[in-house]
């Protein structure tokens, strides 16, 4: 093609993009006159370089285009129709465009559609020339493309018009114009033009591949150096390795670009959709000078298109919808960009109506994303990223807008391309963010070098969230479950999987005692890899993996390390992928603890199936089990009838499930270990069975000392032990002390949940904690028994309860003077942020897991006097 | 060169031995030979792919032509060439059991693949030649490159 047209073309794309922007703004700032000028100029220059390569169709119509601005800046009202026409204006200027990068010709046809539109409205509602000439206006085209100094024949007719006549229009104003933008031009254009250049990007490829090359051999010198004695060598080498860090620097600085050119489309896309839904919306943006790679914004374009589109289509209201709503008439999409970490962070926040959990749910069922079993388990943050699974749109009926098929699965995959990760929050009915983290750049990036089986891989940091040491005197182990290797960090049970097991490396003859857990997250799912060393951290060269390899997806790449040995990097999409078996599998996605936390009045909870003293399966909610242990049969010792086993420097007693289960006497007896503050217990099984994630319905009550009752899980009945029964049975004291203690400080706690089984489940360990309990079903019960009896020390509440939840519970009490002053605990899985908020907010106290019976009684035992300092 | 049969009246070749068996390599497709070292085993791949080693900056995929031909493996400590050469743009090292003399060859003592030969190797096989005291097959280079489907499904 030919280098000018070429040019033009790129010049006037740019051209046309911010025109785009500038005529949104210019909409809102009728008054902006340097808008205006710039809008102005913008066209012109477009128009006169049509001219100048002859391209008479788009001379023409930018020439109308221009006669309407024109006419804006003798202060003609700027309509939004107007500007709705000139916008079309600019997509017509665009296909035309798009044709001769095509055919290098201009396309046939004519715009007079267009043209007869934007003079009504220059004209003031008449066609120029109607009523005084009779007869067909013809557009009068030159052969040849215009000389400089000549003026088309359409000036002219323009300048005839714009003469003194009895139309009255001011004398000779197209010339002062001109003239004035002339200099105008002059005074500005010089500069700008000297200090940038056009650069085709395959030659910044090349260069970058270079330099890249060339931080490999200085890494490689770097390691030499190390062994070498040479002290002549450390200046020059220090010199060259300070020069390559530079040129790094600065390649990578040519590839940058300011992340703004990404959405610089979105305000015209943001005003369109806005017209087309019947919605005022308003779209605010900030940070869009932040710089990212040139080949990451491209992958990052149709996202952030796709994301306001939603945002627009989905999130914010109609109008009226929203003044009900008691929100400002006109929504907001904002959308800002900064650095984190490293990191480029890009968030997307409407102040819409924010994801409806609970018509995700339906839709996800419907469509057979999740089973209607597992969405019940889900919380609402696991809900939200359904709308990432492929085929997923919320919107009932399909609108031209963001139902098109392509969803936010393609925006994820986008995302996940590049190696970024997508956060999805939302509070309902007041806003939805989606947040997107990206590296600054693909080719060189910040990696965890790890060791497994004496073999080394390479981790992006990127996806790391922490490192954990385990085994030997570490904190923290891993444990078994059946052949499902878990790590208990904090309060969550986390999966794990060994880097060697992965990888299908060899495995020694002697295990290791100690190992690290890299912690990683993608997307919504946390997960850990045991590796047996860290060795260090080190920026790599990604190197696209031979196609011979391509297909293992557990690699994303290979690169040369400062040694000179080639290593793997591991691609932590295709490592979530197989840990969890498919990626966007809400079920594979989450901890089990998680998703015990996503409980509401029936829950599911991971539960531990073991057998004992007979065929039928027992269970008990895993969240209450300590450790899982094998010991030697040989090391359990028995004194008066009791079994005791030295453990963890202790003496730990150990207890049959019931009286049916052997004590083994040889080979390994399976324990299940409960730690109750000082005090540890085992308790014997015969064997564990597996771990189940199940709805605990305890449909038949038990008499059975020890057993709450029994529970249908995989198809058998089971039954749930109660784990409360064994403690005062381990611990002839236990029980007798914790009564001292009640006699000394009498504290009674109320505890208001509408499972029995929650309420079962706590009532032993408050007790055993030396608290009377009143346990209630309902926040009725709660209000009927505070109203007569308010001598509660604490009231302990369950927050998902039918008929009147626990936040309005705890406003009521709050509201009641007699129970103001109680001091209430709310029990709850939903700990975001948002929702301990509103737990504050409903004069909740405290605010803690369910599962967090420890945390519980520490709550309960803090000196009153700390009282005040709420959670 | 797919087949390497040229239409010129000889053809030079880079002579390897393989598990006992003379192979010869159309010289315009050979980079360089040398000795494979630090090879980085790459986990989950094709048993044919014996690893990853950094050539002068280049990163080379290390074919295992024993394996690839379904030879016994060598033994340990027993030494290994590679031949290398390259295929869109991409690095491959073929690792065989020493690389021998170039020969120049006429087109015309080229034999076609005897019928009766094993399927995989009259795959990867684009001739014999007759050499005085023994036979030498033409290694098709690309076919060398190939998946072998089963393990690549694996």
């Amino acid at each position: 093609m030919n280098e000018l047209l070429r040019d033009f073309l790129t010049e006037a794309h740019e051209n046309l993009d911010v025109i785009d922007v500038e005529l949104v703004r210019f909409e809102r700032e009728p008054n902006n006159a340097d808008l205006l000028s710039r809008i102005f100029r913008l066209v012109h220059t477009i128009k006169g370089t049509c001219g100048f390569l002859g391209l008479p169709r788009l001379e023409t119509l930018t020439h109308a285009a221009e006669t309407l601005m024109g006419k804006f800046r003798e202060g003609l009202p700027v309509t939004p129709d107007a500007v709705s026409l000139i916008l079309s204006v600019i997509d017509r200027i665009k296909e035309i465009l798009a044709e001769l990068d095509r055919s290098e010709n201009e396309p046939g046809g004519d715009d007079d559609d267009l043209i007869r539109e934007l003079e009504r409205r220059a004209f003031g509602g008449e066609l120029p020339g109607d009523g005084q000439t009779v007869g067909t206006l013809v557009y009068q085209v030159l052969e040849r493309p215009l000389r400089a100094g000549e003026v088309s024949l359409d000036d002219l007719e323009q300048a005839f018009r714009d003469a003194p006549g009895p139309d009255g229009t001011e004398p000779a104003e197209e010339d002062r114009r001109a003239h004035i933008e002339r200099r105008e031009e002059e005074r500005r254009d010089p500069t700008p033009r000297a200090q940038t250049l056009r650069v085709q990007v395959d030659t910044l490829e090349s260069l970058m591949t270079m330099v890249s090359e060339l931080v490999l051999t200085r890494n490689q010198l770097l390691e030499i150096m190390r062994r070498s004695e040479d002290s002549d060598l450390n200046a020059p080498f220090q010199r060259l390795s300070n020069i390559t860090g530079e040129l790094q620097e600065g390649v990578m600085k040519t590839r940058m670009q300011p992340i703004g050119n990404a959405w610089a489309k979105l305000p015209r896309v943001v005003r369109d959709l806005s017209a087309e839904l019947g919605k005022k919306i308003e779209l605010t943006t900030s940070g869009e000078e932040t710089e990212l790679d040139r080949q990451l914004l491209e992958h990052i374009k149709d996202p952030l298109t796709h994301m306001v589109r939603n945002s627009a289509d989905h999130g914010i209201e109609k109008p009226e919808e929203r003044l009900a709503a008691g929100k400002r008439e006109t929504g907001t999409i904002k959308l800002s960009a900064f650095h984190e970490g490293g990191l480029v962070i890009v968030e997307i926040t409407d102040d819409g109506r924010g994801l409806d959990a609970r018509k995700i749910r339906e839709r996800a069922i419907a469509l057979g994303l999740v089973g209607e079993a597992e969405a019940e388990t889900l919380s609402d943050s696991q809900i939200y990223r359904l709308i990432l699974a492929p085929g997923f749109s919320t919107a009932s009926e399909v609108t031209s807008i963001s139902g098109r098929g392509v969803g936010m699965d393609v925006v994820k995959s986008n995302i996940d391309q590049i190696g970024g990760a997508l956060e999805i929050k939302s509070v309902p009915g007041k806003s939805t963010t989606l947040r997107i983290k990206i590296p600054l750049t693909l080719a060189i990036v910040s990696a965890l070098i790890v060791e497994a089986e004496a073999e080394r891989f390479a981790i992006p940091q990127i996806a790391v969230v922490e490192l954990v040491r385990v085994g030997g005197d570490a904190e923290h182990r891993i444990e078994r479950i059946k052949n499902a290797a878990v790590l208990r960090l904090r309060d969550q049970l986390v999966p794990v999987e060994y880097l060697s097991t992965l990888l299908k490396l060899p495995r020694p003859e002697t295990p290791r005692p100690e190992h690290f857990v890299v912690m990683m997250q993608v997307g919504g799912r946390r997960f850990g890899i045991v590796v047996d060393q860290v060795v260090q951290t080190e920026e790599i060269v990604v190197k696209p993996l031979s196609p011979r390899l391509r297909q293992i997806e557990l690699f994303s790449g290979n690169t040369i390390l400062g040694d000179g040995s080639v290593i793997m990097i591991l691609d932590p999409n295709g490592v979530s992928a197989v840990v969890g078996g498919n990626a966007e599998t809400p079920v594979a996605h989450e901890t089990p603890i998680e998703r015990a936390s996503a409980e509401n009045a029936d829950m599911s909870v991971p539960l531990l199936v073991f057998r004992a003293g007979s065929r039928e399966p027992k269970a008990v909610p895993i969240s209450l089990v300590t450790r899982i242990e094998e010991i030697e049969a040989t090391a359990i010792e028995r004194s008066n009838g009791r079994h005791m086993v030295q453990y963890r420097g202790g003496l730990m007693p150990l207890l049959p499930v019931n009286d049916d289960v052997k004590v083994r006497s040889e080979g390994t007896q399976p324990l299940l270990v409960f730690v109750d503050r000082a005090h540890s217990m085992g308790l014997i099984v015969d064997e564990i069975v597996d771990i189940v994630e199940n709805r605990l319905d305890i449909r038949v009550g038990s008499k059975t000392p020890g057993v709450l009752g029994s529970a249908v899980i995989d198809g058998h009945a089971t039954e749930i032990v109660d784990v409360a029964h064994y403690m005062p049975l381990a611990f002839e004291d236990w029980l007798h002390r914790s009564q001292t203690t009640l006699e000394e400080y009498t504290r009674r706690v109320m505890l208001v949940d509408d499972s029995a089984f929650f309420r079962n489940m706590l009532s032993p360990v408050l007790m055993a904690a030396g608290y009377e309990v009143k346990a209630l079903a309902s926040g009725r019960e709660a209000l009927a028994v505070l109203e007569n009896d308010n001598k509660f020390d604490y009231v302990i509440c369950d927050i998902e309860m039918p008929e009147m939840n626990g936040f309005e519970l705890a406003e009521r009490l709050r509201a009641n003077p007699r129970t103001a002053g109680l001091r209430l605990i709310a029990l709850s899985s939903l700990h975001s942020p948002a929702a301990v908020d509103r737990g504050r907010e409903a004069g909740f106290t405290h605010y803690i897991a369910k599962f967090d019976r420890g945390g519980l009684i520490a709550i309960l035992k803090e000196p009153l006097l700390k009282w005040a300092r709420a959670a | 060169m797919n087949r390497g049969v040229p239409v010129a009246h000889e053809v030079e070749y880079v002579t390897a031995m393989i598990g006992g068996q003379l192979f010869g390599l159309p010289i315009e497709r050979v980079l360089d030979v040398f000795t494979p070292e630090r090879l980085t085993r790459v986990p989950l791949a094709s048993p044919e792919v014996a690893g990853v080693l950094n050539l002068r900056g280049r990163i080379v995929t290390a074919i295992d032509m024993r394996r690839r031909l379904g030879l016994p493996a060598r033994g340990v400590g027993e030494p290994s060439m590679a031949i290398g050469i390259e295929q869109n743009g991409e690095s491959y090292g073929l690792l065989v059991d020493q690389v021998g003399e170039v020969v120049k060859l006429p087109v015309s003592k080229l034999d076609p693949v005897p019928a009766n030969l094993d399927p995989a190797w009259t795959h990867l096989a684009a001739g014999v030649h007759r050499l005085d005291s023994r036979l030498m097959v033409v290694l098709d280079v690309d076919r060398s490159l190939e998946h072998e489907q089963e393990t690549a499904a694996a």
